[in-house]
């Protein structure tokens, strides 16, 4: 099992930032994305989030909500979830959960953090809990051993990134911009300013996502920040492949191109 | 004038903060309910709302320019009516009906959407998004919008459109853009779920009028407190007229604005008992149904903890109603909180039964209610017959039935 401390202490070895790579359990099929998952891993990505497909990711952009859609159509479950991880990780990625609160709190936090260690994931993003209610998952997660995750964003004020970045113990997501998930034409010009500001407030690595889609915009994150998060584009791929092994192609392809990004 | 002379409004009656007691700590919780589960991107725009909302509930000016609204615009205060010939079907208790279907949009919405426009302006925000179900709370905002010049976005999911085209059109005509949802069960959780990515996009110069007493902090409280003065002026005029308070207050239940606005003002009145139905769709054995705090279980939805119609993975259950104003799979926060705490009773309503309370009340008595309110109604139909004929029932008529008549038309065969 790879850490997280581990990849960021390597790409640090390296003078490169990390690459994130994005994508839900259970889509295009849940074999199609450990394969897909492992494609990504195989091109270059060092860590991979596996979301967790919920009924109402009020954070998400059309691509991840259609994703999802098509995941939670597909039948797909919490342990369907933990078997992708499972799968995932054994590509030698180091493998997050990123998911909406609620399917934790049903599932037990207890329960789901060590559920999650079993089958070799690291740790987990929770774009909707806020520090206020994080309580009891920084406590689950501790005696699990995995490492917590949250966001901040660019209207977020230092004391607030602060308070969010001690929630943190693997990275701090910078959100790039005011909106939801998907590719944009370019990178906001807020991320950079919201990097600057979040390492002002924490030792931990920085990683931006939201918007990031081509290894020109790669190598632009990558230039201040620790890692570099692609979610809807993977997944763009995948949509507009005509079949599965065409689009395990364009992934690897995306991964490879953003691996160079991520190193200019 | 000061606001407690001749005026409808009192600092007190609008937040009755320590005099009415059951108002959220810091964080917004109501017990263990309530509080935020939102991405962090919109934790500052919901404390510049917090902390607006503190200033103008304590500012007289807001509560004048308030309360001149909910007079000359609104239609308050509005009249309490006593319905003896629908009452004979209720073991002859005595009916009283508040008639927030006698304000201007038709509905009690109008209530919260005035005071959040008007928050609105104080924000220094100049466009305003909502969801709407059933459409009257989009309308309220649309017209809202119009009276004061904001841009009017309203999000309403596709399935919602076309049972309520005639409101579609109606918020249209008031300068409104309305956005047909077409993810999810195409209902009032998915329009929610878009008015929320709007807002986290916009969120520099929108206020997302929220329309209900759910949600994140501080909208649970801030639209409770702008319906309050529905419960305040029928707890005055059942007094005037019976001479002593109701033994039940009823209302209807989906995301549950009406409700908390007609029983706030009775929540510290012991001997008041307040009910809540919710939409029990095609049964609770059909599993088609909007039964969120009688079948539903503890969970978080649009940012709030309470209870949520989901499976046993957390996954939200599409909820179902004849009524779109009461097809949410979640509830406001302090209902969840009332029901714990036994202060409030909540039961369900089938659709067969809030029909035939919808044509009983307009036969007897000449009254078209909206569907949502015909659930209080049916609710208060049952309710009597087991209180006996000396009970005093007050009915929170939230809604007039002119939206539902597409709906009727197809029911009843007209």
């Amino acid at each position: 099992m790879t850490t997280l401390h581990a990849v960021f202490d390597k790409a640090r070895a390296e003078d490169r930032a990390a690459l994130v790579g994005y994508l839900p359990a259970g889509f295009p099929t849940k074999d199609g994305a450990v394969a897909a998952a492992t494609a990504m891993v195989e091109a270059g990505c060092d860590v991979i989030e596996i979301g967790l497909p919920y009924s109402d990711p009020l954070m998400d952009g059309p691509t991840i909500q259609d994703a999802v859609h098509r995941s939670l159509t597909n039948g797909t479950r919490i342990a369907d979830v933990l078997r992708t991880v499972e799968g995932v990780a054994k590509s030698g990625a180091a493998t997050l959960v990123m998911t909406y609160w609620n399917p934790i709190d049903r599932y037990g936090a207890e329960r789901f953090a060590r559920d999650l260690a079993s089958a070799g994931g690291v740790g987990t993003i929770t774009p909707d809990l806020t520090p206020e209610e994080s309580e009891p998952w920084l406590a689950a997660s501790k005696e699990a051993g995995i490492d917590t995750v949250f966001l901040v964003a660019p209207s977020s004020p230092d004391e607030r990134i602060a308070r969010v970045a001690a929630c943190c113990t693997g990275f701090v997501y910078a959100a790039s911009l005011m909106g939801v998930t998907g590719a944009r034409e370019t990178v906001s010009s807020s991320a950079e300013g919201l990097v600057k500001r979040t390492k002002a407030n924490t030792s931990l690595p920085v990683c931006v996502g939201l918007g990031v889609g081509n290894g020109a915009q790669a190598a632009e994150v990558a230039a201040y920040a620790d890692g570099v998060i692609v979610g809807s584009a993977f997944i763009r791929r995948l949509l507009d492949a005509p079949d599965e092994k065409s689009g395990l192609a364009a992934v690897r392809e995306l991964a490879s191109e953003l691996a160079r990004g991520v190193r200019r | 004038m000061t606001p407690t002379e001749g005026t409808i409004i009192t600092p007190a009656d609008l937040a009755g903060n320590g005099v009415h007691g059951n108002d959220p700590d810091v964080h917004g919780k109501f017990g263990r309910f309530g509080g935020r589960y939102v991405p962090e991107a919109l934790i500052p725009a919901l404390d510049e709302v917090a902390a607006e909302y503190e200033k103008a509930k304590a500012d007289l000016d807001f509560l004048r320019e308030f309360d001149h609204l909910l007079r000359t615009y609104a239609g308050r205060p509005t009249t309490l009516t006593e319905v003896p010939r629908f009452a004979q079907h209720a073991g002859g208790a005595r009916i009283l009906l508040k008639r927030e279907d006698l304000t201007h949009t038709g509905a009690h919405k109008i209530n919260n959407v005035l005071g959040q426009a008007l928050l609105t302006k104080r924000l220094g925000k100049r466009r305003v998004i909502a969801e709407t179900g059933a459409g009257q709370h989009g309308v309220a905002t649309a017209t809202a919008a119009a009276l004061m010049g904001l841009e009017c976005v309203i999000y309403m999911g596709a399935v919602d459109c076309e049972r309520q085209a005639l409101n579609v059109a109606r918020m249209k005509l008031l300068g409104a853009t309305v956005v047909p949802v077409t993810n999810g069960s195409q209902t009032l959780k998915d329009a929610i779920n878009e008015a929320f990515r709007d807002w986290v996009t916009n969120v520099d110069h929108t206020h997302y009028l929220f329309g209900t007493v759910a949600g994140p902090h501080p909208f649970p409280e801030i639209v409770r407190d702008f319906a309050r003065i529905i419960g305040v002026e029928a707890r005055r005029q059942v007094l005037e007229l019976t001479g002593k308070l109701p033994d039940a207050v009823c209302a209807a239940v989906g995301g549950g604005s009406n409700a908390i606005g007609v029983f706030h003002a009775f929540i510290e009145d012991e001997g008041v008992r307040l009910y809540g139905y919710e939409a029990g769709g095609r049964g609770v054995e059909t599993g088609e149904h909007a039964l969120t705090l009688t079948e539903g279980s503890v969970g978080v939805l649009h940012g709030a903890r309470t209870y949520v119609l989901q499976d046993e993975e957390g996954q939200t259950i599409e909820s179902h109603s004849i009524s779109a104003g009461l097809d949410y799979p979640g509830v406001g926060p302090e209902h969840a909180w009332l029901k714990d705490t036994g202060r409030a009773t909540y039961e369900g309503v089938t659709d067969e039964e809030a029909m035939e309370a919808f044509a009983l009340l307009a036969r007897t008595e000449g009254i078209i209610p909206a569907i949502e309110s015909s659930h209080a109604l049916a609710g208060a139909l049952r309710l009597g017959r087991e209180l006996g004929p000396d009970a005093v029932i007050l009915v929170n008529l939230s809604g007039r039935g002119d939206k539902d008549m597409g709906t009727a038309m197809k029911y009843f065969n007209l």
